[in-house]
């Protein structure tokens, strides 16, 4: 379903990630830890075209990141072409993001409407459920400067949900969150995966990975130092740097 | 208040209800109020005696056919080169952020040239333009034409002073909607992308529509500032407002009374023009405002934070997407 092989990345002379691989099979639940910095999300933004990598290769459902292969030759992506591959991509933000100007049911509307031409009467109802999947059936009309976090939050969710992406990017979901509304939106995401959602998860919340991840990673300085199951490398870390941010994120 | 008077006497939290609260005085208000009502009587004063003002004349002539032409060319310039302008502002605008290098500099040059040189300069270029092109025609560059016009016959007073107000317009408008584009927090533009939107459908549904709350009240200040600008084209004989104000003064040496016809007509329309900026204000600001503010905010519930502790609601409220 996806998979990174060696991905290089620079920013100028400072090189964020430096050769990492990753699989995730269909169905599959991965969550990525690692402290500040260490390229988490530049690898999220990555697999989203929002970042271009310098080297190595990703597929996602089978499809190349960044290029369109015919024969031999790798083509670059126009931007139509990326934004084409990027609608099959759901991704949720730490800040939400959400559309400031549009209720909370237009924000879950937008994607299909502008995207997939879709007419808005006939997608209401769809609408409509997603925003009840997400508990939040009642503040369809309310703009999001209206919502709590974790209301925000689960908005975003079910809008990038609309769009039927067959891969979910998370990237700190609940870290700017008060600490008592970071329940709610972990649990829409538990349901997600129990739907068979598969997802890539950065995150700080252990209990989480430990409950939910079918693979957890562990990556420091832009390299992935360790990768397993999550009892294993949450509960039995083998490497001084995984036991160091365990330690200080547990304390 | 209540609560200074209960912390002094120190046992009186329980009689709190016999308290009279005395409503703050402002006589500096007062004394304000006494200032401007004497310069008001002053000024009417010196409008209503002063002879030379020839009132009667005004009203002669301020709903007079010339003038009323002329009030309609202003307006009618003013609307066509605003249109122009912010057309041609959100192009530039979009073309100076451009990633495409050609594009940002080509931009950069448009804004640079209209507001470098004066804009007297400009309208007169436009009038004369004949001067330079001898004819103007449709065709494949350097190939064969297909339609072709004399400059003279072409270049009216009235284009001219569409052209030069509305590409020199254009210019000032690059610049306010730009910063209304840089104002959008860069995560926004990330979302629209993120469900698949290219980067002109994030430009129209996700950019500008936010952009708007940070352009509409410049753009009101320069529709304003239009208005008047159009007395300019004055110097290419194009018969607006004042235009049309001076042909008469021309005639009957009734310069002042005239001159107030003309600037009675520029502030009832700057009036409208104000009335209208603040609807248009206040449909770009949905969503922005927090929910108590705008659907129950009323004096009582005003009234009652001041004297209550903060509730905790409106931190839920505030908190705006970054
Ligand atoms: N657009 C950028 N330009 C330059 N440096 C960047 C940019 N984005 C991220 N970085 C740097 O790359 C490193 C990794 O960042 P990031 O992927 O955000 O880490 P994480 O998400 O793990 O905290 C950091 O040192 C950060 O400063
Ligand atoms: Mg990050």
């Amino acid at each position: 379903m996806f998979e990174a092989r060696d991905i290089h990345k620079s920013f100028g002379h400072v090189e964020v990630l430096r050769g990492v691989s990753m699989t995730v099979r269909r169905g599959e639940v991965a969550c990525l830890l690692g402290p500040s910095g260490s390229g988490k999300s530049t690898f999220l933004r990555c697999i989203n075209h929002l970042e271009k990598f310098d080297a190595g290769r990703m597929w996602v459902d089978g499809e190349l990141v960044g290029y369109r292969q015919s024969g031999r030759r790798l083509h670059e992506l126009h931007d139509r072409e990326i934004a084409q591959r990027r609608s099959r991509i759901g991704m949720v933000f730490q800040q939400f993001n959400l559309f400031p100007h549009r209720t909370a049911l237009q924000n879950v509307m937008e994607g299909p409407v502008v995207v997939k031409r879709a007419k808005p009467r006939e997608l209401m109802e769809e609408a409509h459920q997603l925003l009840r999947r997400v508990g939040l059936a009642d503040k369809a009309h309310h703009y999001p400067s209206q919502l709590s976090g974790g209301q925000q939050q689960r908005v975003a969710i079910a809008r990038a949900l609309a769009m039927h992406p067959a891969l979910m990017l998370f990237d700190e979901p609940t870290s700017a969150l008060d600490p008592e509304l970071v329940g709610e939106v972990l649990d829409v995401m538990r349901d997600l995966a129990a739907g068979g959602m598969t997802m890539i998860v950065v995150t700080h919340e252990i209990g989480f990975a430990r409950e939910v991840a079918d693979v957890a990673h562990f990556m420091a300085d832009g390299v992935l130092v360790e990768s397993g199951l999550p009892a294993e490398v949450l509960g039995n870390p083998q490497h001084e740097r995984t036991r160091n941010f365990l330690s200080k994120v547990l304390a | 208040m209540a609560g200074h008077a209960a912390t002094t006497e120190a046992p009186a939290a329980e009689r709190d209800d016999d308290l009279v609260v005395v409503p703050a005085r402002h006589p500096g208000r007062w004394l304000a109020v006494a200032c401007i009502a004497v310069l008001a009587a002053m000024a009417v004063h010196l409008l209503v005696t002063n002879s030379r003002l020839q009132w009667s004349v005004v009203w002669q002539y301020v709903f007079s056919k010339p003038i009323l032409t002329g009030v309609l060319r202003t307006l009618e310039l003013t609307v066509i080169a605003m249109v122009i302008g912010v057309v041609i502002g959100i192009l530039v605008a979009i073309g100076r952020l451009s990633p495409n290098p050609v594009l940002a500099k080509v931009a950069w040059l448009y804004s640079w040239f209209f507001r470098g040189t004066p804009l007297l300069v400009q309208l007169l270029f436009w009038f004369y333009l004949s001067a330079l092109l001898t004819h103007v025609s449709i065709g494949i560059p350097f190939g064969p034409e297909f339609a072709s016009a004399s400059t003279n016959s072409l270049i009216t007073p009235f284009l001219a002073a569409i052209l030069g107000l509305g590409l020199n317009e254009g210019a000032y408008m690059s610049e306010i909607v730009r910063s209304g584009i840089l104002a959008v927090p860069r995560g926004q533009a990330e979302a629209g992308q993120a469900i698949g939107m290219t980067r002109s459908e994030v430009m129209r549904r996700v950019v500008l529509p936010q952009a708007m709350r940070v352009i509409i009240p410049p753009t009101g200040n320069e529709t304003i500032g239009m208005l008047k600008y159009t007395s300019l084209v004055i110097v290419i004989g194009y018969a607006e407002l004042l235009t049309s104000a001076s042909l008469i003064y021309a005639r009957t040496f009734q310069t002042i009374p005239l001159l107030i016809v003309a600037a009675l007509w520029y502030l009832a329309i700057t009036a409208v023009l104000s009335i209208a900026q603040y609807y248009v204000e206040r449909h770009f600001d949905r969503g922005f405002q927090p929910a108590a503010a705008k659907s129950r905010g009323s004096r009582l519930l005003r009234g009652e934070r001041a004297l209550r502790p903060a509730p905790e609601q409106p931190t839920v409220a505030m908190r705006s997407v970054s």
